[in-house]
């Protein structure tokens, strides 16, 4: 049987903004994902190890206080020193197309911006998993 | 990006304690992926040794904040634990959205603290049908005590209790007059009642109330050498949470006595009984699928009966 | 009690409607259909084709009224813009308290005529440049304030007298309020006549913008401690400015933002009157602040509804007797979360649109959002043109001249009473199940809050609310480059070594002192927290000084979140 995507979605940093990544979690819960949602103002040591240990196919980061360029390669790193090689990283919030385009050169497999439609969302991310192949 | 890793290539890494071989061989056991059987085999042959405590309860009875709070008093006595938490899926979509992580974020850095989040997708009784594989794979990891952690529905939820080998039911003050636990039918399965937020005044009459109803109960509970406790508890001022712990230590010594062994005994037959189950629904599903919709055809010409249609897909099966 | 219409005049115009629709409409449609099976405004109200004087017969033209009277529907003041413009409050903040100055400085150049502080989300959350969660984010999204010496920094040059500050800040906000006390002392003014507003509204907080610090009860003491030592120390000063825009923001209906912020205000005058103080002594210096969405009727009724249950609620729950405790008075800012990225430029018709509904409202100050703000946080330039839209509209469009110029008309009359109406239906549901701070517990504001977010999601995917440049009109033509505001890596550097300067050279035995006394005062909740706060900053305290010596008392809020 084939079994749901799971996502670790995480707001990091210190904006409490949840509107966009409550948005989410509905939207993939009701196209059949496993969500799994950590809260409010997490650091990156913290998110990393919920990823890990959950072994999620995917993990969104969501931030609208403009942390990225600060919060991305903290992951990144984290991830190498525990041996995770296959998890997709997603980002989504406000930000400049700079940073946007920045973090995708660290590894980012996508930025989610505001307003992508719920549909295509869902799309993106189940593509994003088939790319990966089985695991 | 990655390649498939071997399952029997997890296992020495989860011997020694890898978080991301743990997470791997947790989610093909979640995913039933035939491959990865042999070695999960190999896990339940060699697990034993942890000290599997089931916690159940009505929502808002505050099993989460609980769980984080006694988590924590056991990893500062020097035990390492697993936490599965078990939360419904949406019986719309079959996706879900898995919260109980909030609660425990002082232990989210922890090394010895293991935590993770499963769905139900399906499945009644409380626990998800990984469950105990994946107690397994967190015993063999070395965790020393594994808390299921279930989805807390509140109601019928009596699986737990052949899925652990201490269950512990949990009530709260301030969610109605009834006694919860009979309410949700789980007064007879625990091991020990807890009463959460007794830091409320109102949590004494709950208390009061359970105690007496455990008394009516008296009779079944005189043949067993374990006397269930009811203990109250707050996970915000830290009271109950010693007694809590050292009850949990006094049932374990039960569980490895010879009152013990049927309760393993049990366990073992509940195991058995539904991993065959499902592995039986797996072959029917197989091996029926075009021959089904053929009969359902049938069936709705009228030109036949559900009850002789549905015994000779059985029997195509079994026999 | 007046009615608008008799009941026979009042039937003959339905009778009338009635004739039209089987008419006149019927045959039109017969040739041409509308657009949409129903129309509904942008919170879901169901709208009529047109309104006529018998859509508002059984308002009661008391209820209407004039400007300035009770219950001050049609405006908080007689005269309005006739006297004097709402006040153009842009609010600015990034990087250090020299940074912030200048930005300060050149806005009042470009006529901005008060401001408003936006601070950097560790001095939203209470944690010091310094700590570890401070990391990446000090001066970013808004100025770094650690110390008294960074608010006198930030203030540096601005005569307090004559531009009112108002600073943008809750679960630390009196901390903050401490240290502008301190600055106003230190200058030498009277503190009962320095004007200004401190946010310090926290039930919102854990409703919807989620900037918390301890749990709900020692939060809401705090917001207490702030408006009664206000009401005895600062009598021109609003000790809170009760916020429905976090609210809108998270994704709430434009009713759900005035009627929750509507309990949040009964939750805070209960508290308040609790200590004993009368409802006049404090009333006066409550203050609003909502957000001015798109649909541009509905926000006008919003707004005329919300000074009418205001008021109705002082004088007839509370007992008030002033008439300024009744008035309505408030700030408003358009909606950040109608930009869009795609077609910025766009975001300047959007935002003078909703300025423009916002003035026709009665607003006391005005926040345009700049056209960049789905990038990053504004630039100077497209905070300029920010303040230029709203000083176009107060002296081009005439929209100024006239008090209230949209009352009587039929339509935004009959949805200003439908609006009062079901605020007062919500305020009931919320008390019938518990009051506010229950609820929050419970995470009903948090779930309805969420399903409208998630609703307005799906309609802008199905095209029902249309969205141009997104969902509507999009062409392929990429848009010009943005330059957006950048942030400067240097400034937590700078920032931690002020910080340092000031923990170096203050009196630390006093210091530990204080933070003693503190423990004591947050221990005994009939005593009031200000002073001794004033004391600490005084002598040299940091904010996370006093948050972490709180927080091994009170603890941290853990939400438990809805979907």
């Amino acid at each position: 049987m084939s079994q749901p995507i799971r996502v670790l979605l995480a707001k990091v940093g210190l904006d409490g903004h949840d509107r966009g990544v409550k948005i989410v979690a509905r939207t993939l819960r009701d196209a059949g994902m496993d969500v799994i949602y950590t809260g409010l103002h997490r650091t990156p040591d913290e998110v990393v190890n919920a990823a890990v240990q959950e072994d999620v196919d995917i993990l969104g980061v969501s931030l609208l206080s403009g942390v990225q360029l600060t919060v991305f390669p903290k992951i990144f790193k984290l991830l190498e020193e525990k041996g995770s090689k296959d998890l997709i990283i997603v980002a989504g919030g406000v930000m400049p197309d700079e940073d946007a385009e920045a973090i995708k050169k660290m590894g980012v497999a996508e930025v989610l911006l505001q307003d992508t439609p719920p549909a295509q969302l869902v799309a993106n991310l189940k593509r994003l998993v088939s790319e990966r192949g089985p695991r | 990006m990655g390649e498939y890793v071997p399952s029997q290539d997890l296992l020495p890494r989860i011997d020694r304690g890898e978080t991301v071989a743990i997470g791997r061989l947790i989610t093909r056991a979640e995913g039933d992926v035939p491959e990865a059987r042999d070695a999960l085999a190999n896990v339940y042959k060699r697990s034993g040794k942890a000290h599997v405590i089931g916690i159940t309860g009505v929502p808002g009875s505050g099993k989460s904040t609980l769980v984080a709070a006694m988590t924590a008093k056991l990893v500062a006595s020097g035990k390492r634990v697993g936490v599965i938490a078990v939360d419904p899926s949406s019986p719309y979509s079959g996706g879900s959205i898995l919260g109980d992580r909030i609660r425990m974020t002082e232990l989210a850095n922890n090394p010895n603290v293991y935590i993770r989040s499963m769905a139900t997708h399906g499945e009644m009784g409380g626990v998800a049908r990984s469950t105990l594989a994946t107690a397994d794979i967190l015993d063999v990891a070395g965790f020393d005590v594994i808390i299921i952690e279930t989805v807390g529905v509140g109601q019928d939820e009596v699986e737990i209790v052949k899925a652990s080998h201490t269950t512990v039911v949990v009530s709260a003050p301030g969610l109605g007059d009834d006694i919860q636990a009979i309410k949700a039918g789980v007064l007879e399965i625990a091991d020990m009642h807890l009463v959460s937020k007794c830091d409320r005044p109102d949590a004494n009459k709950t208390l009061t109330d359970l105690k007496q109803m455990l008394t009516l109960n008296a009779a079944k509970i005189a043949q067993s050498a374990w006397r269930t406790p009811v203990i109250g508890v707050s996970s915000l001022t830290g009271m109950g949470l010693d007694e809590f712990i050292a009850a949990l230590e006094g049932h374990r010594k039960i569980s490895v006595s010879s009152e013990g062994d049927k309760r393993r005994l049990e366990i073992a037959a509940f195991r058995l009984e539904k991993t065959a189950k499902r592995m039986l629904l797996e072959e029917f599903d197989k091996a029926t699928g075009s021959a089904r919709a053929e009969l359902a055809h049938r069936l709705s010409r009228k030109e036949g009966d559900p009850y002789s249609f549905a015994l000779d897909l059985v029997r195509s099966v079994t026999q | 009690m007046t009615k608008a219409l008799d009941k026979a005049t009042a039937d003959a115009l339905r009778a009338q409607e009635k004739a039209w629709e089987a008419n006149e409409v019927a045959g039109f449609l017969k040739k041409a259909g509308e657009t949409k099976p129903a129309f509904f405004t942008l919170g879901d109200f169901p709208v009529k084709r047109t309104y006529t004087a018998a859509d508002i017969a059984d308002t009661p033209l008391e209820d209407i009224g004039l400007p300035g009277q009770y219950p001050f529907t049609r405006g908080p003041y007689p005269t309005m813009y006739r006297s004097r413009n709402w006040t153009m409050r842009q609010i600015a903040g990034f990087g250090t308290a020299e940074d912030t100055n200048k930005r300060f400085k050149f806005l009042i150049a470009q006529g901005q005529t008060g401001i408003s502080t936006d601070f950097d989300m560790p001095t939203l959350m209470g944690y010091d440049s310094d700590h570890p969660m401070s990391e990446g984010e000090v001066g970013r999204e808004g100025v770094a304030i650690d110390t008294f010496a960074d608010m006198e920094m930030m203030l540096e040059g601005i005569d307090l007298e004559k531009i009112s500050v108002s600073l943008t800040i809750n679960p630390s906000a009196w901390i903050l309020l401490a240290m502008y006390i301190c600055l106003a002392e230190k200058r030498g003014y009277d503190l009962n006549k320095i004007s200004g507003t401190v946010q310090a509204d926290i039930l919102k907080e854990f409703m919807a913008q989620k900037e918390f610090i301890f749990p709900i009860e020692p939060s809401v003491r705090i917001v207490r401690d702030i408006i009664t030592y206000s009401a005895k120390n600062l009598k021109r000063y609003n000790p809170i400015n009760i916020s429905g825009y976090h609210i809108s923001e998270a994704g709430s209906s434009p009713l759900q933002e005035a009627a929750f912020t509507m309990c949040n205000l009964i939750t805070y005058v209960d508290e308040v009157l609790k200590t004993g103080i009368k409802v006049d002594e404090f009333a006066p210096r409550l203050a609003f602040f909502f957000v001015c969405q798109a649909d541009f009727f509905e926000e006008i009724a919003k707004f005329r509804a919300l000074r009418r249950v205001y008021a109705k609620i002082m004088k007839e729950r509370f007992g008030a007797t002033n008439p300024e405790s009744m008035r309505l008075r408030f700030h408003c800012q358009t909606a950040a979360a109608s930009l869009t990225k795609p077609q910025y430029m766009n975001n300047v018709m959007r935002t003078s649109n909703q300025a423009l509904a916002a003035v026709l409202g009665g607003c006391q100050s005005l926040h345009t959002n700049g056209y960049d703000e789905a990038f990053a946080i504004p630039t100077e330039d497209a905070m300029r043109m920010a303040l230029r839209t709203q000083q176009v509209i107060a002296d081009e469009t005439n929209v100024t001249q006239v008090v209230d110029p949209l009352g009587g008309s039929y339509y935004v009359e009959s949805l200003t009473t439908e609006y009062e109406k079901r605020i007062f239906e919500i305020i009931d549901e919320v008390e019938k199940n518990g009051g506010v701070i229950k609820l929050i517990n419970d995470g009903w504001f948090q779930r309805h809050i969420a399903d409208f977010a998630y609703e307005t999601a799906l309609r802008k995917e199905s095209g029902e609310k249309p969205c141009i440049g997104v969902n509507k009109y999009v062409d392929g033509t990429p848009d010009p480059k943005i330059h957006t505001h950048p942030y400067d890596y240097s400034t937590a550097e700078r920032q931690i070594s002020r910080t340092n300067e000031v923990r170096k050279n203050r009196d630390n035995k006093k210091h530990e002192e204080l933070l003693k006394q503190l423990l004591v005062v947050a221990k005994d909740p009939n005593q009031n927290i200000m002073p001794v706060s004033i004391e600490l900053i005084r002598n040299g305290a940091t904010m996370g000084d006093l948050v972490e010596t709180l927080k091994t008392i009170w603890g941290s809020y853990r939400e438990s979140p809805v979907f």
